[in-house]
């Protein structure tokens, strides 16, 4: 059935008999879709199979539900590789088997018996051909999960990145809610991606309970999703030229991030954005001096990330790093589904504030860079950084009045809705379900990673092991928000 | 090379004075709380047990994710001040009554010896949300320049003085931690980095985590959720003895 990002749609209504269900997602994937989420519900004994399409130019939403029947069902990972992580979520959370699914294994080992990381791996056969084995604790003050590379001397034949070491449980806990602690997991389920995923949070409870956001809130929840961006593209940038060992800018840039973290630590009191949105609106406001305090902020780091990153784009030895390393073709990355600047980098035009407008996007124009490569992965966020810049600068100058939350009130009952933003690894997707009581019967949290990591592993295809820093650091993946 | 150096010239010199008086969390900011009254309100309104509510009020920073709930349902009970310096050598000293935080003691006179001038650490992640570690990151660049203190995270436990840990410490991490710890060479240290290494955090309860065994006595506890980089540091530098 068609629905929209942020509107609430009865879940029977999306119900379908289960061979036409797999028929319909096959054709629907088959006519330009994306997936947004696929994911089985615990009903009674049984499950539910739920999928939401996606389709980025039209900004459409489809929903598309049907009792599982028998143990099994029909694995879509061999004609849409896009699903392949989503079906082998589904076998690890409900144990229903995607029949034909190529290459079937644990994602988290959360399940009885189950020992992280020990699983089949790729292998690749030959006498000179060694094996690389990295993680879970590895160099770096960095999240935890393991790489296995395929390797003949530099040549990576295949990586294959087995993760799930962080997993905590969060999602499982959302599901119970809402409660006291719902929002502080939406704020952690990637505490670098805060305000992108309690946007989502609130949206689709907003969604559920019919609550208009008034405008203020909604500026105010840009201006914070805006910074985060700021920060982490900023940040990343200076990583990307720490691994290639350019030091002006690496320094620089770590300093800048940390400057973008103290405006929005400014606004809320947290450099992360905690405590700033709830269900309905945002908590904090602000005032004049506080906005002629962000303004001049603002100026200030943008100039010194226009001096710094510049430097990037001017030093052949940088270029000669960046340029060609770690490709991905237009069409892997939508073979793969991927979102964010990692699809962005490759050429496909999808940004979540252009083709599912929310909040106070209007007319957004996506930042597109063809080249696939590292340096494209950086350029992309170079031209995001002044894209949200100016985003800022413009709601600061121009605050809509009025109060800062309306009152959230009780879920619709046997409702669905799904939530959609643009975090800065790419799009965010959450699907809320309540149940009779009005409650939460289960939600879907889909990270940007968990479609971006295989572009990761693909990037290194082909490719030289030395480069597998270079390359990580383009896309920056999030472990936890993956591992949930 | 011309453009890094004028750059250089026009990003200027960044690295603050550490620790100096001046230094505070910003105006929103939640540091060291004070309590006054019974705190019955203050402690119904907390998702995560922190405070023990009665005569004499108990607030566990341990437990604490800083989300000033309990603020917002009794301010007369329970304020935030902008106070960073919240670590303590003890799971107990956690424990604020009133507006009293024992703060975290320095190393034995032989350690500081071994460790004063020169501490590694290797960072253990365990299962939390990635913001412990991007304040612990942040140490290292400019502004901070953790490494004037002659502290730095290093990539092998075998160059390391010690670990820190951030996160839970989910099951599936629970081994590679134990690992990690095995692998450092004694005297060694342990730190406690966020609220979810001490107690948990948001996560407190799930059975998808087991915290930091028993049997790794930690040495230093950096409450926050997470740390504000300041809090990090004032911990490291009490525990080295640098800070009194």
């Amino acid at each position: 059935m068609k629905t929209e990002n942020l509107s609430s749609f009865d879940m029977p209504a999306a119900d379908m008999d289960p061979a036409l269900f797999f028929e319909t997602a096959a054709s629907r994937l088959g006519a330009g879709g994306r997936t947004l989420a696929y994911f089985a519900v615990p009903e009674g004994p049984e499950h539910r199979l739920v999928m939401a399409i996606g389709f980025d130019r039209e900004g459409r939403v489809e929903v598309y539900s049907c009792r599982a029947a028998g143990p099994s069902f029909r694995a879509l990972t061999p004609s849409f590789p896009q699903l392949h992580l989503f079906e082998r979520e589904i076998f690890e959370q409900s144990g229903l088997k995607p029949e034909g699914h190529p290459w079937l294994k644990p994602i988290r080992f959360n399940t009885p018996g189950a020992v992280p990381g020990v699983a089949d791996f790729f292998t690749v056969h030959g006498s000179q051909v060694h094996e690389v084995a990295v993680g879970p604790v590895h160099a770096g003050v960095i999240e935890p999960g393991h790489f296995r590379f395929q390797c003949h001397g530099e040549k990576v034949f295949h990586l294959e990145i087995m993760l799930g070491y962080q997993h905590r449980g969060v999602e499982r806990r959302l599901s119970a809610g809402p409660d006291a602690r719902s929002l502080h997991y939406a704020e952690t389920l990637a505490g670098d991606t805060t305000a992108g995923h309690v946007w989502a949070y609130c949206s689709a409870l907003e969604a559920l309970a019919g609550v208009n956001v008034p405008p203020r809130a909604q500026v105010l929840r840009g201006i914070m999703l805006e910074l985060e961006r700021l920060a982490n593209h900023t940040g990343d940038l200076g990583a990307l030229a720490g691994d290639v060992a350019f030091l002006p800018t690496a320094n620089f840039c770590g300093r800048l991030r940390g400057d973008f973290l103290n405006m929005t630590a400014l606004v809320c009191g947290n450099r992360f954005g905690r405590n700033m949105f709830r269900p309905g609106g945002v908590n904090f406001d602000l005032d004049f001096a506080l906005i002629k305090e962000l303004r001049l902020r603002l100026q200030d780091t943008f100039r010194g990330v226009e001096n710094a990153v510049g430097l990037l784009w001017e030093t052949g030895s940088v270029a000669d790093r960046f340029e060609d390393t770690g490709v991905v073709s237009r069409e892997t990355a939508e073979g793969l589904g991927l979102v964010g600047p990692a699809a962005r980098a490759s050429g496909v035009p999808l940004d979540t504030r252009r083709n599912f407008p929310y909040g106070p996007y209007e007319d957004f124009t996506v930042s597109v860079s063809g080249s696939g490569d590292v340096y494209s992965r950086a350029y992309v966020r170079w031209l995001e950084i002044q894209k949200s810049a100016e985003l800022v600068a413009g709601w600061l100058d121009a605050l809509p009045e009025g109060p800062l939350a309306a009152d959230c009130g009780p879920l619709r009952p046997d409702s669905a809705a799904v939530a959609l933003t643009e975090g800065w690894r790419g799009q965010i997707c959450h699907f809320a379900l309540t149940g009779p009581d009005g409650r939460l019967r289960h939600y879907k949290v889909v990270d940007p990673s968990f479609h971006n990591w295989q572009g990761l592993a693909m990037a290194l295809r082909g490719g030289e092991i030395s480069d597998f820093p270079l390359c990580n650091k383009s896309f920056n993946l999030s472990y936890c928000g993956r591992d949930l | 090379m011309i453009k890094a150096l004028l750059a250089r010239l026009k990003q200027g010199y960044r690295t603050m004075d550490f620790p100096a008086a001046d230094l505070r969390l910003p105006p929103r900011g939640l540091g060291r709380p004070e309590l006054s009254g019974r705190l019955e309100k203050a402690a119904a309104a907390c998702p995560y047990s922190a405070i023990t509510a009665g005569a004499d009020p108990v607030l566990d920073l341990g437990k604490c994710v800083f989300c000033g709930a309990c603020a917002a349902a009794d301010p007369a009970g329970v304020s935030f001040t902008r106070d960073h310096r919240l670590c303590s050598s003890r799971r107990e000293d956690l424990a604020v009554k009133g507006s009293v935080l024992k703060r975290a003691d320095a190393l034995g006179t032989e350690l500081r010896g071994i460790f004063g001038r020169s501490f590694r650490l290797r960072q253990v992640s365990a299962g939390g949300c990635n913001a412990c570690e991007a304040d612990c990151n942040v140490l290292g660049t400019p502004a901070w320049d953790m490494g004037r203190f002659g502290i730095q995270f290093v990539a092998s436990p075998r160059h390391a003085d010690g670990i820190l840990v951030t996160g839970p410490v989910t099951k599936n991490m629970e081994l590679a931690l134990r690992k990690t710890y095995d692998a450092v060479s004694s005297p060694k240290v342990v730190i406690a980095c966020g609220a979810c290494a001490i107690g948990g955090g948001p996560y407190a309860g799930h059975d998808e985590c087991v915290g930091i065994p028993k049997d790794i006595p930690v040495d230093l506890y950096i409450p926050g959720c997470p740390p504000h980089p300041m809090t990090i540091l004032d911990g490291l530098l009490r525990l080295l003895g640098r800070i009194d």
